[in-house]
């Protein structure tokens, strides 16, 4: 008896020991990994800043505002870039968002429980489907079907409207600033609506008892309660979906056309800050034209931060339009 | 212990029974259920959950302006029942109804009932708190907006006026602009209760309203009851014995979905007719 009373307070103060230094190594494991993320960034930041000072120091503040890109001048400037990568993202966006909140507010609210599942597995696999497909389904199918049945269409009535006439004016191409933009619409449609799916699912069902309690109809209860409750994570998934759609690279190499012209409208051939850097880096010779392309890179990084902050802003805005908090 | 006044309340309380004692029963209900004039009448309520049958064959009335509570075990189906005059269970498949609610001459369980004008009229209360995620001002006026076309000043009237009536202005008319969400538990209740009155409801339904507050909030739900049913029509769900008798004019007595005994709440505390009411109430129940 006495010995196995010996043996077990041995075997208590062991693992005592045992279990601080588990402890010791678990947060110093957890810290390094942390860390690990403010590293990666700050050596990622460094890295294209350093690539792209060559370019900065020759063009300057132009660099941002110059549509020439010439590899054989040796004149860069991002601005077409630019314009390509944000204009495909808004309309990726435009398509993307009332979409995806229709397809999670279907499935949460208003959807058969028999349907709930195949809908909510097909928009996992469609998110599962590699970019590139996108890319050629895009430009072997939707392009040409878009240049044949929906372009002319579209220039022939929005073409001819007065303020946003020049936008939609144009031979049917196919492949295009428009096209990219539909693509990319697509493809940030499961991931958002995964994500608005997921948070309508956790408001409390009692809240939205309460009010339809009161009579409101899904439509009220759905603005006025489920939006609120979970506008934080709305907000997030928007930004998630753009974040994706303004570095998506494939798909928009794919369709967008590559074309160094600054063009007005949706119609014709553009291009992304992410498809010219696919597009170009095997053959950018001389320091000048690949530091201008790290540049594009970086600018690409700042836009993405940007899009962060503002989310960061709206949220705070948000936060302080519904009321006070004690 | 009980008063020994009256006879049945002698026998009962020689076997236990004292849940009289201790919150006294409310002193108005001296006339019969059918003397007075009646606001709802259920008749033969069977309720489906699937293929589960939660209520069997439920038939009350129920007075105009008065409190009528529902007790029984977990389960026995009182929350299923209150939860049909409003049909809120309608938000979830395979819940279903049959049978008639025949509020002010017309069955609300007909399926060309208007659902968003009947929760106008009946209003709901829950369990658990349930402000919604905005100001303490846009709570009550959000049920306004819904069905009427206020200006600022009367829109500002209403709000006044909803949370006097929950017995919550006092407390909260500093903090209109605050969230709703950061009020106490007490007060987040007597707010939904604000908010079921703004839109000048009939019938008030409270699922057992006070199950997530303190004792002194409940105090204070308990006289809110009290002074709502001079202008409402008042059901109650409570698992609190004490607080029927506190509240109601009449009781319900539901068990395994049956409507067991249905009653003044004098009679059904102090003589029950049915021995299943009487073990229940002496909490012989097992």
């Amino acid at each position: 008896m006495g010995n196995m009373d010996v043996q077990g307070k041995e075997m208590l103060v062991r693992s005592g020991t045992k279990g601080r230094v588990l402890d010791l190594f678990f947060s110093r494991g957890t810290k390094i990994c942390a860390f690990l993320v403010l590293i990666i960034i700050l050596a990622i930041m460094l890295a294209l800043f350093i690539g792209a000072w060559p370019a900065l120091k020759k063009f300057g503040f132009s660099f941002i505002t110059s549509t020439k890109w010439n590899p054989v001048t040796e004149e860069f400037g991002a601005l077409i870039s630019i314009y390509g990568t944000l204009v495909t993202s808004i309309i990726a966006m435009l398509i993307g968002v009332p979409v995806s909140f229709g397809i999670a507010i279907f499935i949460t609210e208003l959807c058969p429980r028999w349907l709930k599942q195949p809908i909510a597995t097909s928009i996992e696999l469609l998110a599962a489907i590699p970019s590139i497909i996108y890319g050629m389904w895009g430009l072997f199918v939707f392009a040409p079907f878009f240049a044949d049945h929906i372009e002319p269409w579209i220039s022939a009535t929005l073409g001819n409207s007065p303020i946003i006439g020049p936008l939609f004016s144009g031979p049917p191409l196919g492949i295009g600033v428009l096209t990219a933009g539909i693509i990319l619409g697509i493809m940030v449609i499961p991931f958002m609506a995964s994500v608005f799916r997921d948070l309508f699912e956790v408001v409390p069902p009692v809240l939205k008892e309460s009010a339809y309690g009161i009579g409101a109809t899904t439509w009220e209860v759905i603005k006025k309660i489920v939006l609120p409750y979970t506008k934080v994570g709305v907000v997030g998934g928007i930004m998630l979906g753009l974040g994706r759609a303004l570095g998506e690279t494939m798909a928009v190499t794919f369709v967008i056309g590559n074309a160094d012209r600054l063009e007005k409208s949706l119609l014709m051939p553009g291009n992304t800050i992410s498809s010219s850097l696919a597009n170009q880096f095997t053959e950018a010779v001389g320091e000048i034209y690949t530091s201008s392309l790290i540049a594009l890179g970086l600018i690409l990084f700042f836009l993405t931060f940007l899009v962060l902050a503002f989310a960061k802003y709206l949220l705070m805005r948000l936060t302080l339009k519904e009321g006070v908090r004690t | 212990m009980v008063e020994k006044s009256s006879n049945e309340t002698q026998q009962l309380s020689d076997k236990g029974f004292s849940v009289v004692s201790e919150g006294g029963l409310r002193a108005a209900s001296s006339k019969k259920l059918s003397e007075l004039p009646l606001k709802i009448q259920v008749k033969n309520l069977d309720f489906y959950y699937g293929n589960f049958h939660a209520l069997k064959s439920i038939n009350m009335d129920i007075a105009e302006r008065k409190v009528t509570a529902m007790i029984g075990p977990s389960g026995c189906g009182k929350s299923t029942l209150i939860r049909c005059f409003n049909r809120i269970y309608e938000l979830y498949p395979k819940q279903y109804a049959t049978g008639e609610i025949i509020l002010d001459g017309r069955n609300i369980l007909d399926p060309k009932e208007d659902l968003n004008l009947l929760r106008a009229q009946v209003g709901m209360v829950f369990q658990k708190p349930t402000p919604f995620p905005m100001s303490v001002y846009d709570n009550i006026a959000f049920g306004v907006k819904l069905y009427e076309n206020l200006s600022k000043s009367e829109m500002d009237e209403r709000v006044e006026w909803a949370l006097k009536k929950a017995a919550l202005w006092g407390e909260v008319q500093d903090k209109l602009q605050q969230i709703g969400t950061a009020l106490s538990g007490g007060q987040q209740q007597r707010l939904c209760i604000a908010r079921a009155i703004a839109v000048r409801p009939e019938v008030i339904l409270l699922d057992e309203p006070c199950s997530a507050l303190d004792p002194i909030s409940t105090a204070k739900v308990e006289e809110l009851i009290d002074e709502l049913v001079s202008d409402y029509t008042i059901l109650i769900v409570t698992h609190n014995m004490q607080q029927a008798a506190r509240v109601s004019d009449f009781t319900a007595f539901m068990y395994l979905g049956e409507l067991i005994e249905f009653d003044s709440t004098d009679k059904i505390f102090t003589n029950p007719s049915k021995k299943e009411t009487q073990d229940y109430i002496t909490g012989r129940f097992g």
